[in-house]
């Protein structure tokens, strides 16, 4: 459904976005992660066909949008990073001009607003000038626009910026409703909005794509081995030999030492499930076990490893590898 | 079409769900009002000066009281218009609605045109207002129509090569007091650049009369349609909406 081929873009000597590739399949929500100014919005703005790309070529439903701008446009619904509200009209009138000039024609035009306006939650405002609404409403009548012709791709910048917790949960249910008729691109720096929305996640740093994965083989994969977190109630100073010598294991390192309590970091070989050992161990030594759970890199970690500088050089290939 | 009209009408509604409009349309009333009304007071005693010497032909009208009124409208509108014209683009760059048009199936010209028609909408509710005064002239006088006719299709191509400008340089900047800034100047420069001619020898005089806005407005306002000035109006029109066209593409490449 989308398909982008290195593309890059640059603004005089910045090279905002560097030798970009993906595909995006019907249906499917795509997450597009990366600090501020990693080149998320410039990606977006060139297959929406607002700027023009450098190199290589972004195809939006079969189109491509420096070639036959006009076809992918229209097939193409687009929130960008500030709501692009007229002030001084109510959001119905807003609704009905972006309609009019999204070739919707006239005789959809009021039905087609009116349900844009209930999958958003805005309809109460329908007489409200656009000016006077909240940073939430207006987010979400932006989104509104974007919904109204019933595009096959909707790309979103940032959707869920400036909303209320309650907001972000029902804004990110309606994207993932959406999925299913729609295939979705939509940007975020907030972590856990990607593993929670999207199927998948591209990674994007400095203009270029370090990861692309699902979020749960992101998770998985970008860690060399297994490791557990394991709390013992034992005051012995042997613990850590014991759980050493359990075969699997490669290495065990304390974190935490309380009276009692002492914490452990097992790590183990790769696709080697270790728990029942370790529970059974610890068992036979007659020591407590207090808590035995697999450690994740959390997406925060995957995210910090993979755009920090050293990092920067993961490949998409090398994180499938490991 | 259908595009332009969204566009045209979007944007004069923005006009007048604003104060622009209402403000723009009022100190032109005001000013317009004066100026007519200084030069009626002129009329009148001149063409009582001409009775009382026993003039056969009384004063002219169109001569000596309209045609002037209407080369000052064209004064007022070289303030006026740059407030009407400098938010054009560079309002919906500042906000960010410009996204929302240029990501829209939607040609470039189509938003020009549309802009261009929006603006000329609201130039055009202006210069209605002056059809009060000519009216009641009308109804108190007989002036001759033809020549009022001409005029307004000379003004109101003037207005298009004035808004024409004034959208290529608001395509240009996100400053809408720069973008008003320079459209005056600009204005104004093309208004003056003839005063000069006659010092340039006979080429140079040649250009800068044909390039100035105003020489080519007194055959419309004495009653005659010259191609030759239509085809300036129309081509200075056409140039700067292509040059607009142009502006608003290379901004796309830049980002």
């Amino acid at each position: 459904m989308i398909e982008v081929q290195h593309l890059t873009k640059r603004y005089g000597p910045v090279t905002a976005v560097d030798d970009v590739s993906f595909k995006v399949e019907r249906g499917e929500i795509l997450g597009f992660l990366g600090p501020n100014g990693a080149g998320k919005t410039t990606t977006m703005r060139v297959l929406t066909g607002y700027m023009p790309p450098t190199e290589g070529k972004a195809m939006v439903a079969g189109y491509d949008v420096s070639e036959q701008p006009i076809e992918a446009k229209r097939r193409t619904g687009y929130l960008p990073e500030t709501p692009p509200l007229y002030p001084e009209m109510t959001v119905s009138e807003y609704l009905m001009f972006c309609a009019r000039i999204k070739g919707v024609p006239r005789a959809d035009r009021k039905t087609r607003v009116a349900t844009a306006m209930e999958r958003t939650r805005v309809a109460d405002m329908a007489k409200r000038h656009c000016g006077k609404l909240s940073k939430g409403y207006k987010q979400r009548v932006g989104l509104a626009q974007a919904l109204l012709h019933n595009p096959d791709v909707l790309i979103l910048d940032e959707p869920t910026a400036g909303l209320d917790p309650k907001q972000i949960i029902e804004t990110r249910r309606l994207i993932k409703e959406l999925a299913g008729d729609h295939t979705i691109i939509l940007s975020t720096h907030i972590l856990p909005e990607v593993s929670q929305t999207c199927q998948r996640v591209v990674i994007i740093n400095k203009g270029r794509v370090v990861a692309i994965d699902t979020p749960d083989n992101l998770t998985a994969k970008l860690r060399g081995s297994e490791a557990m977190y394991v709390e013992i109630d034992a005051t012995e100073s042997n613990v850590r030999p014991v759980l050493a010598a359990l075969s699997g294991v490669t290495q065990v390192s304390e974190t935490s030492t309380r009276a009692g309590h002492l914490a452990f970091e097992v790590q183990s070989e790769q696709g080697r499930d270790v728990r029942r050992d370790i529970a059974a161990a610890i068992v036979r030594q007659g020591w407590g076990l207090l808590e035995l759970r697999p450690m994740r890199m959390s997406l925060e970690e995957i995210f910090l490893s993979l755009t920090t500088e050293d990092a920067a050089v993961v490949t998409p290939a090398e994180v499938a590898h490991e | 079409m259908n595009n332009i009209l969204a566009i045209a009408h979007k944007e004069l509604r923005g006009y007048f769900a604003s104060p622009i409009a209402y403000i723009v349309i009022g100190l032109f009333a005001l000013a317009y009002g004066y100026f007519f009304y200084a030069l009626l007071l002129f009329f009148d005693r001149s063409s009582m000066q001409m009775a009382g010497m026993g003039a056969q032909q009384s004063a002219n009208v169109n001569e000596q009281l309209i045609s002037p009124a209407f080369q000052n409208t064209m004064v007022v509108f070289l303030f006026i218009l740059p407030m009407v014209t400098m938010r054009t683009y560079s309002e919906e760059k500042r906000s960010g609605t410009i996204e929302l048009l240029l990501t829209a199936p939607l040609t470039d010209f189509q938003i020009i045109m549309g802009k261009f028609l929006g603006a000329m909408g609201l130039y055009a509710a202006m210069l209605a207002i002056t059809l009060i005064h000519i009216g009641v002239l009308f109804a108190i006088g007989n002036p001759e129509p033809l020549p009022i006719v001409t005029s307004y299709i000379g003004m109101l191509l003037m207005g298009g090569c004035f808004i024409a400008v004034g959208l290529l340089i608001s395509s240009m900047t996100k400053n809408q007091i720069i973008a008003g800034m320079v459209t005056f100047v600009v204005f104004l420069m093309l208004w003056v650049i003839d005063w000069i001619s006659t010092f340039m020898g006979p080429t140079g005089q040649a250009i800068l009369s044909y390039l100035s806005f105003t020489s080519h407005l007194s055959d419309f306002m004495r009653g005659v349609i010259d191609t030759k000035h239509v085809v300036y109006y129309l081509s200075f029109i056409a140039f700067g909406l292509f040059l607009t066209a142009r502006s608003v593409d290379t901004e796309r490449w830049r980002g």
